[in-house]
């Protein structure tokens, strides 16, 4: 699998994902040392953050990627295939809000729409579009669980592994949006060019 | 003091132009001596007409009213302008027909980077050859002259756009419930399809058949390894291996039986167009028996395209490499 070159995601999902190359076979001990140095040839592999892969898988600088399904979903407009769900790095996706009634309710009663905070633009309209409510989403880059406790929001769309973050800002969550693991995904060209070599990666995944 | 074009638009100037110039001049080249005769059709159509051969204009995405009010459209491809000419120009001429293009199409831009509002595409239309000759025949005259472009490690992927939904139809799934599964399938949203095929409710084996499908592509041995039903679906793929070995270019073939197309009006066989330098696609086609009817002269016919400009990224890749 030397002639692939990998999209690792680096964050979250950052040692789950090394842990299974080093499953696979590939030595990563130099990936897992080096904060600073990105690109790793000889073990083939590329590292950058997660919302970054598919960019780089879609465009053939990486040939596969890993990433979150939430990242996929916010991007879906990306020509990428998705192979295989990698099980690990298990999320939810939540509307949450302050603690104490239900401020999505009660701005949709009133006045009509409710004010989003979100990291995840995308998804948090098509949510919104899909249960007929009206949203105006206020994308944010930084901590989404501030938002709502300035009252620039109404509540937040986020992710949330064990809701620690949310709780230790007074936030509840209200409903589910999806749950999101780790995926593995292929540049399309790569995919019929490099079949053999992709196709013996996703077998070792699913042994 | 600079003054913009619309997103996915651009100029190209005369390096540049150069370039694509030498580069379309040896792909027409190659056309040429295979005898397709090169076509020229407007860039505008009236829509009505468009849409004779696609429900959707095949997605024509600018619209725009002449001096009488008639809407007009911008043609999004070269192949149903092409129909619409063997219809009305052609009506009595003893097939089979050759034609090549090298004209501007235009689409709309989903997400503004790295798409083309406007893109050139070359391409070839065989009209008349209904069976694995004339495949065989289209993937040998585009090899060849993405080969005089100066591509020397370019792939065709050809598949059957018939295939899958032929295989759902022997499991007995009902035609409403083809959607969702085809489109997990058309953006290889694997784990998507596994979830879709999933809820069909059907028995284990027929099961893992829809899910081997889409990653099975590699050589001649991917039609021999397939058994069952897949494996007799695949007599038209075989008949053109033969053909395509015996022109000597069947190891610049790569069978892929997930392969489907986005355009509608594809019957049967699909091609798509790659080379290691570039990620994306370079262009596609395949064949449309049915589209010439809708215009009143009932052929069948093939085709391929590619974006000019991708070509042209892969060939400036080529050199590099030399």
């Amino acid at each position: 699998m030397s002639a692939l070159m990998v999209a690792v995601p680096r964050g979250a999902l950052f040692d789950d994902t090394l842990d299974l190359l080093d499953r696979l076979g590939t030595d990563v001990s130099e990936v897992r040392g080096n904060d600073r140095k990105l690109l790793f040839a000889e073990p083939g592999i590329v590292t950058m953050r997660p919302s970054d892969v598919p960019t780089y898988v879609e465009h053939g600088s990486a040939d596969i990627g890993i990433t979150g399904k939430d990242v996929l979903l916010e991007q879906a407009q990306r020509k990428v295939y998705e192979l295989v769900d990698l099980g690990y790095g298990v999320c939810r996706m939540v509307v949450a809000a302050p603690a104490g009634g239900d401020p999505v309710a009660s701005a949709l009663k009133r006045l009509g729409r409710v004010r989003i905070a979100t990291k995840y633009p995308r998804v948090a309209a098509r949510h919104f579009a899909e249960t007929g409510r009206q949203v105006e989403i206020v994308e944010v880059k930084g901590s989404v669980e501030l938002a709502p406790l300035t009252g620039l929001v109404d509540a937040i769309v986020d992710l949330t592994a064990t809701g620690r973050t949310l709780e230790e800002n007074d936030l509840v969550v209200l409903e589910e949006v999806g749950v999101c693991t780790a995926r593995l995904i292929a540049n399309p060209v790569a995919h019929k060019l490099k079949a053999a070599e992709i196709d013996r990666l996703v077998q070792r995944i699913r042994s | 003091m600079t003054h913009p074009i619309p997103p996915g638009t651009r100029d190209v100037l005369p390096d540049e132009m150069r370039e694509l110039r030498a580069l379309t001049d040896r792909m027409r080249a190659a056309f040429d001596r295979a005898r397709y005769g090169e076509i020229h059709t407007p860039a505008l159509e009236y829509e009505d007409v468009l849409r004779l051969g696609d429900e959707r204009a095949a997605g024509a995405a600018y619209r725009l009213f002449d001096e009488h009010g008639a809407v007009l459209a911008l043609r999004s491809d070269a192949t149903i302008p092409i129909a619409r000419v063997v219809a009305s120009r052609y009506q009595d001429a003893e097939p089979p027909l050759r034609f090549c293009y090298f004209t501007h199409s235009y689409r709309a831009v989903d997400r503004g980077v790295g798409e083309s509002r406007e893109f050139l595409q070359g391409g070839l239309e065989l009209i008349g050859d209904g069976g694995a000759e004339g495949e065989a025949e289209v993937v040998t005259v585009m090899v060849a002259a993405l080969e005089e472009a100066g591509l020397r490690r370019h792939r065709l992927g050809v598949g059957d756009s018939a295939l899958y939904r032929r295989l759902l139809h022997s499991f007995g799934v009902r035609e409403d419930r083809h959607t969702a599964v085809m489109a997990a399938l058309s953006q290889r949203d694997l784990v998507g399809l596994e979830f879709e095929v999933g809820r069909l409710g059907l028995p284990a084996a027929e099961r893992d058949e829809l899910l081997r499908v889409p990653e099975m592509r590699g050589g001649r041995e991917v039609i021999d390894r397939a058994g069952g039903p897949v494996g007799e679906a695949l007599d038209g793929l075989r008949r053109l291996h033969e053909l395509l070995e015996r022109r000597g270019v069947a190891d610049r073939v790569i069978f892929d039986l997930g392969l489907v197309r986005a355009l509608g009006y594809y019957t049967g066989v699909v091609f798509e167009v790659y080379d290691p330098a570039v990620g994306f696609t370079l262009g596609g086609g395949g064949r449309y028996d049915d589209l010439l009817g809708r215009f009143g002269r009932d052929l069948p016919a093939c085709g391929i395209a590619v974006d000019v400009e991708r070509v042209h990224v892969a060939q400036a890749a080529e050199e590099a490499l030399r």
